[in-house]
This record gives structure tokens, C-alpha cells and sequence, in this order.
């Protein structure tokens, strides 16, 4: 059965015809082609597939597209700045190896956006229980820690 | 001139495109006309296939072909080989059973390949492949690979269940030193059956032109050379130049993606059969059920000492599962890179190993993260620190009393160390981790009410694998060199084609330091290509922590040729004798003057030959190497951890963990940090939480996340880390490979603090928190 969704995406309007059971993630790999966005499991647990949703992190295989009808979706193709320049905290993980193969990373930057919001000044117990629906195979967490806790002072600072 | 690029943490070039969601995986791409392909899997472990109907499947939406193991044998397309011949006790060949891609008549294990479905949509293959019929004679299943002699055979050329029975050593003399020993440790120790879980699961897209009668195959692959020289020349049939394969960006392999799957095969092959481009992306679970998995041993190790604990000798016996069908690297593992690393750092003297390597309806067992060094480490370094437990000796001291301190050392297990000091890194551990501090931190945590325990693991690996003679006369059916194609633009800029491969491990970086430095010129004029058969002169590709000693020496070498031909061009423009002219870092200079040419300068005139010596030399700037190791490197070092023991749950928290390591001279020390770091949270993983479990029937009951966990950011702390370098002796970059360390002796290092803090002598891997608790109950109730 086809129905047809809208939202808007990166700030672009987008709509499409879907079939109800069509996962939010699929919309966005498939039909909208923004690859960015990745699929790493099939039981939600390793985040590879962490979008915004109206401003907070969700795991976009774990919706159909249909239950984003009307929402405002940021993918990490949306994160930089329009002319390329790499968010405080994309450039925190580059400054500190926080990525290695980078297939966990849009996952990882959009969950650390969002943790971040809230704690500017986290600690490293902190950041690690907030990536408890992250995986990651190659870094060991020890430099996605480093980053976050780095990236969410640069975001406090550039307020 | 610039700074030195060698030795600087450098942020790494290939981050921006993975940071912004522009990295290009197997399955982002998706070709003009695209077909998508499920796979119909055995849901038995071991059954005869009565019939296979595909009528209905047939007539579901969108699907465009239906193809079983028949259509295979009828197109004459071959089963998938085995890269390495071991030869058994007997001098007799490893059995070698067909592994057809799509199974003939008989299926082996859960997830074995039994038809492919071919569709408009994704979800159109796999709606239809449910509606495959497939009508099974169940068999019952051999799971547990001690006992596989009393199953049916999956084989026929393998009655009994065993591929090969292979030995290493001198038995008589090794038992004789056994008979006479003042003291003998001896320990029965289970290596787990892994499932590597890259977070990027498996995918393919193969397809045909007719335009140029020619495939393309995309792939999630570490080595698309050998992925083509397989496929073409073993399977499919096909002129190895009429293929190209491409391994794109790829999200980590560890091993699991270096094998020619099935999966890889069939799509190219179906390609061509419907004329459209084929694509397969496995699931999760789907994975789970059909990447090769990793280690899966069964040992008992024994340790034979003089009175002051001096190793005189060490027996060990293994039985190795190979699972249902003999993966690429599969027979390798458990013998050549396992066996001949059981001298350790230790000058044991004497060694005899027997592993006897069987089939079982599981799924293909081959090299994940180590290959059989995790293994030898796992049974060395418990049975050391057993003994010195057994003989109340520091853990530390008995290591210092057998450290072998001159080199180069042969073992009595064929390798030949060239170089290393055990006890700088050993010193290191120590000092980095505080172990002085230990016991201060024991009465803390038993202040607590917890048990604390340290261990330490002292390993080595045989890695940058590997001279090809040397290879082949232990069975490889390859060649292990590297190749480099080093490219001078007009302009200047650089571009290197490697046959290595990055899945995440930095060679756009860190080859692009080498070159960049040794050409004096900004690391942005410098570019590393790799992955595509199309683009690069060939290569062996990565796995064995090869890729900066291999394949940087192929890269060095050309280089070396880049800069001499470059000599003759800066000769000619500056007048002067070749031998007069000297180079370094970007410069040519005649000595004992003040004449100069620029790198720069002479790559123009290279291409721009108005004044070139053209009776001598050839215009252009562009050479390639081949480099062929001559040994295998031998990093090495000290891990030490202590863990804290929460008697109420069992749950073990590590508390610290401390690595020093030596890998030859590093060119990258933030990304040689980063993959100490992968590794010890793969190892910690095998020794905590992972365990791949099959029950009595051969269903996979750890089958997605749910039920395998791999570790997570809370399950492991930051890290304590150190380098100290002897440099290889043996590549012009005097390094050895750094990759895999960390897999390699983070379990017994784990598992010696667990057994310490416990006081047991044996916890098997994982130590979940209810194997914890239930041997602290069994504890007390013997108490």
C-alpha cells in the first residue's frame, strides 16, 4: 500500500510516495538519496541511523517514514555550515580521531549534538553512558569520549 | 622546508567526507537499472535438499529470476577456493570439500546459500524469497567441535569430520623435557567463538556491460585484487581484465571482509544473466549468520619449568573449528599463524603443537582481528602467569627470567624475531599502569566490598606478513608482496595508487606523511588512491598488519626511483655529474656548492623535457614497486589490567588498563593510538561480553545484538598507552605494523586479572557477570 509523506528535510521541503511499512531511514537513504545516514543493525542498537527530529536525536530505523509526517529532519548532510565549514562538533571528532572506518559517525555526531545541548561541560562517565545506543567497532571510545567532551565546550563557546 | 611529517599526529585527510555524510559505501551506491537480490538460507544446520520450487516466488511482484545451485553447476561455475594448503602429519593435503556459492544438494550449516531471488526493489527480493520452497531432509547436526566424530559427516571426502590433523615441533624431545621438569602447569583453555560485526554489515553490486562485455563489482572488501583474482580465475571463469572490482569506502572489515563470499559471486555472475546491475546488502542477523566468524579453539596447554621457573618446554594440543566449509585464509589460521608463536617473548626451548582442524555445521571459521596470534597469546601468556601463580612467583619476575634478550632469536617454532626489548615494554607497563601502587588500590576495593585483581600479558605477534617463498613453502597458494604506483603530476602534485586498503585504518594520512615528507612538500599535494582494480597495478590488500611495512616499503621503494630518476633530470639542469648531486627532502643539490633545483622544478621539466637529457632518460616521472618482504615483523609489548569484581552481581569493571607496545618506528602516533585502542576494546570484548553460541540442533542462538553484545563506550575505560620502538630491521621505515596488537593480548590480560581477583585458575571467556557470580558461589559453597 502507498501513502504519501511530508516534511521537511535539511530544510527542504520534501514528500514522496511510500509504502506504509517504508522506515524512516529507507525514505532518507532511497527515495531522498541523502547516504549519510546509515543502517548498521536491525534490533536499534547501534545508532548508525541517528537523525534529529524536531531538535532531538531518534533512530530513524526505527520508525516508518509516515510517523515523520510534518516533522523537521536534520541528517548529518545538514550539520555543516552552508559553505562547508564543519560544526564544532564535526571538527572536535576530526581534531581528536574520534573516527576511523566513519561508518558510526553521523550516528555518533548527531547523538553528541544533542547530548551536548544539555551538558556543555560533560564528564567522561557521562559521555559513555550517553553513548550507550551508539556502537562502535574500530575507535574503542576512547577518542569518540575525547571529541564529545571537546566538541560540546566548542559548542558552548561559540553560543 | 616543512615539518617533519614523520612521527606527527596529523588530523587525518579522509575525515571530512565521513564527518559530513559524503563517504561512498557499497550500499550508497545504487547503479543505473538496479536489481536488488535476497538470498534464500538454510534454516537447518544440516539437511539434504529434496527440492527447491520457485514457482511462486517466481510469479511475486517485481521479481525478475529465481537462481539455485543448479543453475550454477549448468553455467560450470566453480565453488569458492581455499587460499592455503596445509599438509598433515602424514605429509598428506588438508581435506578440501567443495563450497559451491549456492548449495548442491546438501546444506551445512544455519544461513548456507540455497537460491537467490532477483527483484525490482529490495523488499520485492525479499518478500519473495519467503516464498521459495525449499523441502529438506533434516540431518542431525554436528556442533561441538571436540566431538565431531560422532556426528554424521558433512563431507564426503572428510568421513571422520577432521580437515587436517598438522603438528609443529619436536614431540620426543619435548616430552622427554616434560618427564624431567621440576614443575608442570597445565591448563584447559577455550579461545570463544567470535563474530567480527563490522558496523558496516557485507554488501555487493555486481554488474555486466554488454557494450564492453565486461563486470563491474562494487564490494565491502579489504582486498579487491585478490577478491578479482579469485573470483575470475577460480569460480567464475572469467578474463581477469575483463573484471574490475571496487572496494569503496568500506566501514571496517577486521578480517571478515577480506573472503570471497557467495554473495560476491552470485551477483556478478546474475548480472550478466538478467542484464541488469545485481545488488545485495546484507542485515544485521543476516550477517550474524553468514560472515565468517573468528576463533573457536580448544586447547589444553601445558608449561614445563625448572625449579626456578625457567620454561624448558610447552606440549599443546588444539582443536580448531574450521565450521562447515573451508574459508579463503581458513586452514592458516589455526596452524601457521597460531602454532609458531608459542614461544612468546620467552626463550622456551622446546615446543610441540598439534591441531587437529574439523568441520562442523557452523559457519565458516577464518581470520578475525589476530588470526591465531589472539589464540597463542591467549595460551602463553595464561599459562605463564599460572605458573607463576603455581610457583609463587611475581607474575613480572618469571617473565623477566625467561625473556629472550638477544637477537635476532630463532624460535623452535620456525620464526625468526629480528629485534625487540621485552623488558623496556615491560618496564613501561609497569610504570605507566603504577602497578606500585596496586596494592593500595586493593584495599580500596575491598574497602568497597569488591574483589580487585591485576593481570598482565606480555605478547608478540608475527605480522607484515610476508615473504611469498617463505609462504608458499608453508602452503599459501599467493604471493604476500605489495605493490605502489607513485604518479609526479606536471605541476607537481602527487597521486599514489597502493594496493593496500583502508577500512578505517588512516593510509590516506599516513602513507601521504611518507611520501609528502620524503618529497618535501605539503601533505596537500599528495594523494592516496586505493580500492579499485581499475586505478592500481595489483595488491595483496590489507589484513596481518601489513599495510604501512608492505605496502609503505612498495611505496618507499618507488620512491627511491622517483628520486633517482629525478637525479639524472636535476643532474642535466644543473649541469653538474649525477654523482655530485645530493637529495633531501625536496631539494636537489650539487655538494659543495650552492646550486639547487627544487623537487618542483625537476618534476616540470620531466614533462616539459625541452632541456632533458634525452639520450639518457625517458620524459615523464612516474614508477612503480613491487616490494616482497623479507621477513615477517614482530611487534610486541606489556599489557597490564586490573578489573574490579562486584561480588553481589558478578559484574567485572575494568578498572585500568595499561599498554606498551613496540611497533618498530610510527609515522602516525594518533592513529597508531586509535587502533591500540579498537583492538584492546575487540579483545576486552572476547574476554567480557562476547560469545558466538550455536545450540545441540546448529541453530545460531547469538544471532543480532540483542543476544551477541559487543562491548559499548561504558564497558571499557580510556586507556594507558606508551610506545617504546626497536626498530624493524628489515623495511626502510623500520616498522612493524600496529593494527591488530591490541585484539592480540587483551584477553589473557583480562582474563589474568579476572582468575587473579577470583582466585580461580581458570574463568572461561566471557566472563559475563553470571559466569562471574556463579563461580563466586561455587567458591563459597566449597569454602
Amino acid at each position: 500500500m502507498a501513502v504519501k509523506v511530508s516534511m521537511k528535510v535539511n530544510g527542504k521541503a520534501v514528500s514522496a510516495e511510500v509504502e506504509e511499512r517504508t522506515l524512516l531511514v529507507t525514505f532518507i537513504r532511497e527515495h531522498l538519496r541523502l547516504t549519510g545516514t546509515h543502517v548498521g543493525c536491525d534490533t536499534a542498537q547501534c545508532g548508525a541511523c541517528s537523525v534529529h527530529m524536531n531538535g532531538k536525536v531518534v533512530k530513524a530505523c526505527s520508525m516508518v517514514a509516515m510517523q515523520a509526517e510534518g516533522a523537521d529532519i536534520l541528517t548529518i548532510e545538514g550539520v555543516a555550515a552552508a559553505d562547508g565549514t564543519l560544526h564544532p562538533m564535526q571538527a572536535a571528532f576530526k581534531e581528536h580521531h574520534g573516527l576511523q572506518c566513519g561508518f558510526c559517525t553521523p550516528g555518533m555526531v548527531m547523538n553528541a549534538i544533542d547530548f551536548a545541548k544539555g551538558n556543555p561541560n560533560p564528564s567522561e562517565q557521562e559521555i559513555r553512558e550517553a553513548l550507550d545506543g551508539n556502537l562502535c567497532r574500530c575507535t574503542g571510545y576512547h577518542n569518540i569520549v575525547k571529541s564529545i567532551a571537546a566538541g560540546a565546550k566548542a559548542m558552548a563557546a561559540s553560543k | 622546508m616543512n615539518a617533519p611529517l614523520i612521527g606527527a599526529r596529523l588530523a587525518r585527510k579522509e575525515d571530512y567526507r565521513f564527518l559530513t555524510g559524503a563517504g561512498q559505501y557499497t550500499d550508497d551506491v545504487v547503479l543505473q537499472n538496479q536489481s536488488y537480490a535476497a538470498f534464500v538460507r538454510s534454516p537447518h544446520a544440516h539437511a539434504t535438499i529434496k527440492s527447491i520450487k520457485a514457482d511462486r516466488a517466481l510469479k511475486a511482484p517485481g521479481v525478475l529470476a529465481v537462481f539455485t545451485g543448479d543453475d550454477l553447476a549448468a553455467a560450470k561455475v566453480g565453488g569458492l577456493p581455499c587460499g592455503w594448503l596445509i599438509t598433515d602429519v602424514n605429509g598428506q593435503p588438508m581435506k578440501e570439500p567443495p563450497h559451491p556459492c549456492l548449495a548442491q544438494g546438501k546444506v551445512r550449516y544455519v544461513g548456507d546459500h540455497v537460491a537467490v531471488v532477483i527483484a525490482e526493489t529490495q523488499e520485492q527480493a525479499r518478500d519473495a524469497a519467503i516464498l521459495v520452497d525449499v523441502d529438506y531432509d533434516v540431518l542431525p547436526a554436528v556442533v561441538d567441535p571436540v566431538n565431531v566424530k560422532k556426528g554424521p559427516a558433512l563431507h564426503d571426502v572428510a568421513p571422520d569430520n577432521v580437515c587436517y590433523v598438522w603438528g609443529i615441533g619436536d614431540k620426543a624431545a619435548v616430552d622427554k623435557a616434560f618427564a624431567s621438569a621440576a614443575h608442570i602447569t597445565k591448563l584447559d583453555l577455550v579461545n570463544n567463538r567470535l563474530v567480527p560485526n563490522a558496523i558496516e554489515p557485507r554488501a555487493a553490486n555486481g554488474s555486466y556491460s554488454r557494450s564492453e562485455d565486461s563486470y563491474t563489482l562494487y564490494v565491502s572488501n579489504q582486498n579487491p585484487h585478490v577478491e578479482r583474482l579469485l573470483m575470475t580465475a577460480f569460480v567464475l571463469g572469467l578474463p581477469e581484465h575483463k573484471v574490475r572490482v571496487v572496494a569503496p569506502d568500506v566501514g571496517g572489515g577486521f578480517g571478515s571482509k577480506i573472503y570471497l563470499y557467495a554473495e560476491d559471486v552470485v551477483v556478478t555472475w546474475a548480472s550478466k544473466r538478467v542484464n541488469r546491475p545485481v545488488k545485495w546488502t546484507a542485515d544485521r542477523s543476516e550477517a550474524y549468520l553468514s560472515d565468517a566468524h573468528g576463533r573457536d579453539h580448544v586447547t589444553v596447554a601445558e608449561m614445563a619449568m625448572d625449579k626456578d621457573g625457567k620454561f624448558l618446554a610447552m606440549r599443546v594440543k588444539t582443536t580448531a573449528n574450521v565450521g562447515a566449509y573451508l574459508s579463503t585464509f581458513a586452514s592458516c589460521v589455526p596452524t601457521i599463524l597460531y602454532a609458531t608463536l608459542l614461544a612468546g617473548q620467552y626463550t622456551t626451548p622446546l615446543i610441540h603443537c598439534e591441531v587437529t582442524a574439523v568441520f562442523t555445521n557452523t559457519a565458516p571459521v577464518d581470520a578475525y582481528r589476530g588470526a591465531g596470534r589472539p589464540e597463542a597469546t591467549y595460551v602463553v601468556e595464561r599459562l605463564v602467569e599460572q605458573a607463576a601463580r603455581d610457583m609463587k612467583l611475581d607474575p613480572a619476575e618469571i617473565r623477566r627470567r625467561n625473556f629472550i634478550k638477544s637477537f635476532p632469536y630463532q624460535t623452535p617454532v620456525a620464526l625468526m624475531y629480528d629485534i625487540g626489548d621485552y623488558n623496556a615494554t615491560l618496564d613501561g607497563a609497569q610504570k605507566l599502569g603504577d602497578v606500585a601502587g596496586y596494592a593500595a588500590r586493593k584495599k580500596s576495593s575491598e574497602a568497597k566490598g569488591k574483589l580487585r585483581g591485576i593481570g598482565y600479558a606480555a605478547y608478540i605477534e608475527a605480522c607484515g606478513i610476508a615473504p611469498s617463498a617463505v609462504a608458499g613453502s608453508l602452503g599459501a597458494r599467493a604471493g604476500l608482496f605489495e605493490a605502489g604506483e607513485i604518479r609526479v603530476h606536471p605541476t607537481g602534485s602527487v597521486t599514489v595508487f597502493t594496493g593496500s586498503h583502508s577500512h578505517g585504518q588512516g593510509h590516506e594520512t599516513t602513507f601521504a606523511q611518507v611520501v609528502a615528507d620524503r618529497l618535501g612538500m605539503p601533505i596537500e599535494n599528495v594523494d592516496i588512491v586505493h580500492g579499485d582494480t581499475s586505478k592500481i597495478l595489483f595488491g595483496m590488500g590489507t589484513y596481518g598488519s601489513r599495510s604501512l611495512a608492505v605496502g609503505g616499503t612498495a611505496i618507499v621503494k618507488a620512491l627511491d626511483k622517483i628520486i633517482a630518476k629525478g637525479k639524472k633530470i636535476a643532474a642535466h639542469l644543473m649541469e653538474a655529474a649525477e654523482s655530485d648531486v645530493e637529495y633531501d627532502r625536496g631539494v636537489y643539490k650539487v655538494a659543495g656548492t650552492d646550486k639547487q633545483k627544487l623537487f618542483g622544478e625537476v618534476a616540470f621539466a620531466a614533462y616539459v623535457p625541452h632541456n632533458y637529457p634525452h639520450d639518457k632518460l625517458e620524459p615523464g616521472l612516474n614508477e612503480n614497486a613491487f616490494y616482497d618482504p623479507s621477513n615477517f615483523t614482530f611487534p610486541a609489548g606489556t599489557y597490564v589490567c586490573e578489573v574490579e569484581v562486584d561480588q553481589d552481581t558478578g559484574v567485572v569493571k575494568v578498572d585500568r588498563f595499561t599498554a606498551v607496545d613496540d611497533f618498530g618506528k610510527i609515522v602516525n602516533p594518533m592513529i597508531v593510538e586509535g587502533q591500540v585502542h579498537g583492538g584492546l576494546t575487540q579483545g576486552i570484548g572476547q574476554a567480557l561480553v562476547e560469545g558466538c553460541h550455536y545450540d545441540a540442533t546448529g541453530q545460531l542462538v547469538t544471532g543480532s545484538f540483542m543476544d551477541y553484545a559487543i562491548p559499548r563506550a561504558d564497558a571499557v575505560p580510556s586507556y594507558a598507552g606508551d610506545t617504546r620502538a626497536t626498530p624493524c630491521t628489515h623495511n626502510p621505515l623500520g616498522v612493524k605494523g600496529c593494527g591488530e596488537a591490541g585484539a592480540i593480548g587483551a584477553p589473557a590480560a583480562l582474563m589474568n586479572a579476572i582468575t587473579d581477583a577470583l582466585g580461580v585458575r581458570d574463568v572461561p571467556m566471557p566472563a559475563t557477570p553470571q559466569t562471574v557470580w556463579k563461580i563466586l558461589q561455587q567458591k563459597k559453597k566449597a569454602a
